[in-house]
């Protein structure tokens, strides 16, 4: 029964290989300099590429973090340093919640919020769908990493005469930066790969997406789109575009993941 | 005693500053807008219910209760039940259970109480990353790797059960179906099952281990009779919060389930989840199948909630931390 557990083991580490390599082998074939550069091509005619899916993804991110960062940042420094009794309660209750949320079911959301109201996909609406999905991890992310840091700095600034403000704002929020950056990087990886909201807020786009009112293509849904067609070099440039994806997704893992554990084996423990 | 007294008291301020000078100071401005972002969040969710809710309300009005036990889906009819779908979503999950939870309880046990330190840290790093896998990822494995891998596993294994297979591994199989959805979900929701359950195991006091095993039990039935039994509320916890995170998975589910909106008795049939029905159909719809697809989302926020809700007081229950994540 014991080794069995360690077949169990190594079945799970070895499936994220197998996943790793598999996309590396059949993405990396088809990853060529086009694949960064170019718009897609007509069904039929090779050499195209997911460039305006790259934009178009990275700018649904951005306007994610805009919205789901500070709003998250912001209510956690709240529950962390000034809430008390049964409203933190009810913002940890609330937080929990948002975050159970099923991704399509915020698509929803958004759609009827954003997309209903202004009659058309945009890039926004994208960008707000996966904002929201941002606003819980960014505030759970910020009050753990604010409540690791000793009392006794929090203490010591108060004794030099500091506002309680001035206090989070100089010498709290610094001592945790690291955690809280490690936090929302981890937080936008995690979006970064999501479908769902995206498939009828953003909707799909063959071309450029100018400014933020127009449906865009991003990554994710056109992996999905490609994947689902029945044509195969749409499939090969699905298993490019999975590739890339994926290796952002888990460098940004790694990376935001050892930082915090080499932040906390220098310092709390 | 005397001393303390005097110093509990502070000194008070003469003059308390006016209010616009504290505001300006900054600690006024920086509670009141660190308050209003809390605000937002719950204002946010508020309207997430709110707007589930009223835009459900046509097809509440007009289906009733029967929306959830009738099983026609007829955009062209206007006729909308939810059955097939919230069917569909219950057996994927529960198959997909079926695989993870013995599989990834094993492999919680094994990164808690065998594995060295060093490598239970860093196996269990790596099972992190394949959380972070994305689900569209998933899909695509799904439908390149592991759908042509089940027609090459299951016709032979139908074959040698001939007659004798049970029903709910007989008819005609063409890849895409329940059982490699349930499959892929098993893969998808492991990482939770296997991560959360380390923690909680981890949290057993070590007395009792040690308790056992001067009792003279074995290093399995230590585990096995002991931690496991101490911690199963956690590991009970890990499960929902698994089952959870399938119920509302939609990409996967969707490329793999075959999206056929009719109730199936065998697993090798294709069939949908509420998840899929949502992402392949809302795009195109309007009216009366909106407000019906608006309702199934509905479903599936309440039915998450609540596993998320007793997940979290199953955890809670055993005291560990990571608990809140």
């Amino acid at each position: 029964m014991l080794c069995l557990t360690g077949v169990c083991t190594v079945v799970a580490v070895g499936l994220l290989f197998f996943i790793l390599g598999y996309l590396l082998v059949q993405g990396g074939a088809s990853l060529s300099w086009n694949f960064f550069t170019k718009l897609p091509t007509p069904v039929g005619e090779m050499g195209g590429g997911m460039a305006n899916a790259l934009v178009g993804s990275a700018k649904v991110l951005m306007i994610a973090t805009c919205l789901g960062v500070p709003i998250g940042f912001l209510a956690g420094v709240y529950l962390a340093e000034y809430a008390g009794g049964a409203f933190a309660s009810m913002i940890r209750f609330v937080t929990d919640l948002l975050n159970g949320v099923p991704s399509i079911v915020i698509g929803i959301f958004a759609y009827t919020m954003i997309v209903a109201t202004t009659k058309h996909y945009s890039t926004y609406a994208g960008g707000c769908a996966l904002g929201v999905m941002m606003i819980p991890i960014a505030l759970r992310t910020t009050e753990e990493f604010l409540r690791a840091v000793p009392g006794s700095l929090r203490e010591g600034a108060m004794a030099l005469g500091a506002t309680k403000s001035r206090t989070i704002a100089t010498v709290i929020v610094p001592a945790a930066i690291r955690g809280l950056v490690s936090g929302m990087m981890l937080n936008l990886a995690r979006v970064a790969g999501e479908t769902a909201p995206l498939l009828f807020t953003a909707l799909d786009n063959r071309f450029w997406s100018p400014g933020l009112n127009q449906p865009t293509a991003t990554l994710p849904v056109d992996i999905y789109n490609y994947a689902t067609s029945p044509y195969p070099e749409l499939h090969q440039l699905a298993w490019a575009a999975g590739f890339v994806l994926l290796t952002m997704v888990l460098l940004v893992n790694i990376t935001a993941r050892s930082i915090i554990a080499s932040g906390f084996s220098n310092k709390t423990r | 005693m005397a001393s303390s007294a005097t110093t509990a008291a502070p000194a008070r301020p003469q003059r308390r500053a006016s209010f616009v000078q504290r505001f300006f100071s900054g600690d006024s401005l920086s509670y009141a807008l660190t308050f209003l972002a809390a605000a937002v969040l719950i204002a946010i969710t508020a309207l997430l219910v709110y707007e589930l809710w009223s835009r459900s309300a046509l097809s509440r009005e007009k289906f009733g209760f029967h929306f959830l036990v009738t099983s026609t889906w007829n955009p062209v009819t206007e006729n909308f039940g939810a059955l097939p779908f919230i069917f569909g979503t219950v057996v994927t999950s529960a198959l997909a259970l079926l695989i993870a939870v013995p599989f990834g309880v094993g492999a919680a046990i094994f990164l808690a109480e065998l594995a060295p330190p060093k490598l239970s840290d860093g196996m269990t790093f790596l099972i992190e990353l394949l959380a972070a896998v994305p689900s569209v990822i998933f899909g695509l494995i799904g439908i390149f790797v592991l759908v042509p891998a089940l027609l090459v596993v299951v016709p032979p294994i139908k074959d040698a059960l001939g007659d004798h297979a049970p029903f709910f591994f007989s008819g005609p199989f063409y890849g895409v179906s329940i059982l490699a959805a349930g499959v892929v979900l098993s893969i998808m929701i492991a990482p939770f099952i296997i991560s959360v359950s380390r923690e909680v195991l981890l949290a057993v006091p070590k007395d009792l281990r040690e308790a056992a095993l001067a009792l003279g039990a074995t290093r399995w039935e230590t585990t096995w009779q002991v931690v496991v039994p101490h911690a199963r509320r956690g590991i009970m916890g890990s499960i929902f919060l698994a089952l959870a995170r399938s119920l509302g998975e939609t990409m996967a589910v969707t490329m793999v389930v075959g999206n056929n909106p009719h109730i199936v008795t065998s697993l090798l049939a294709s069939g949908y989840s509420i998840a899929a029905v949502i992402a392949n159909e809302f795009a195109e719809a309007s009216g009366m199948q909106s407000s019906a697809l608006i309702e199934l989302g509905l479903v599936l926020f309440v039915l998450t909630i609540a596993l998320n809700g007793a997940a979290r007081l199953l955890i809670l229950a055993t005291g560990a931390k990571g608990a809140s994540r």
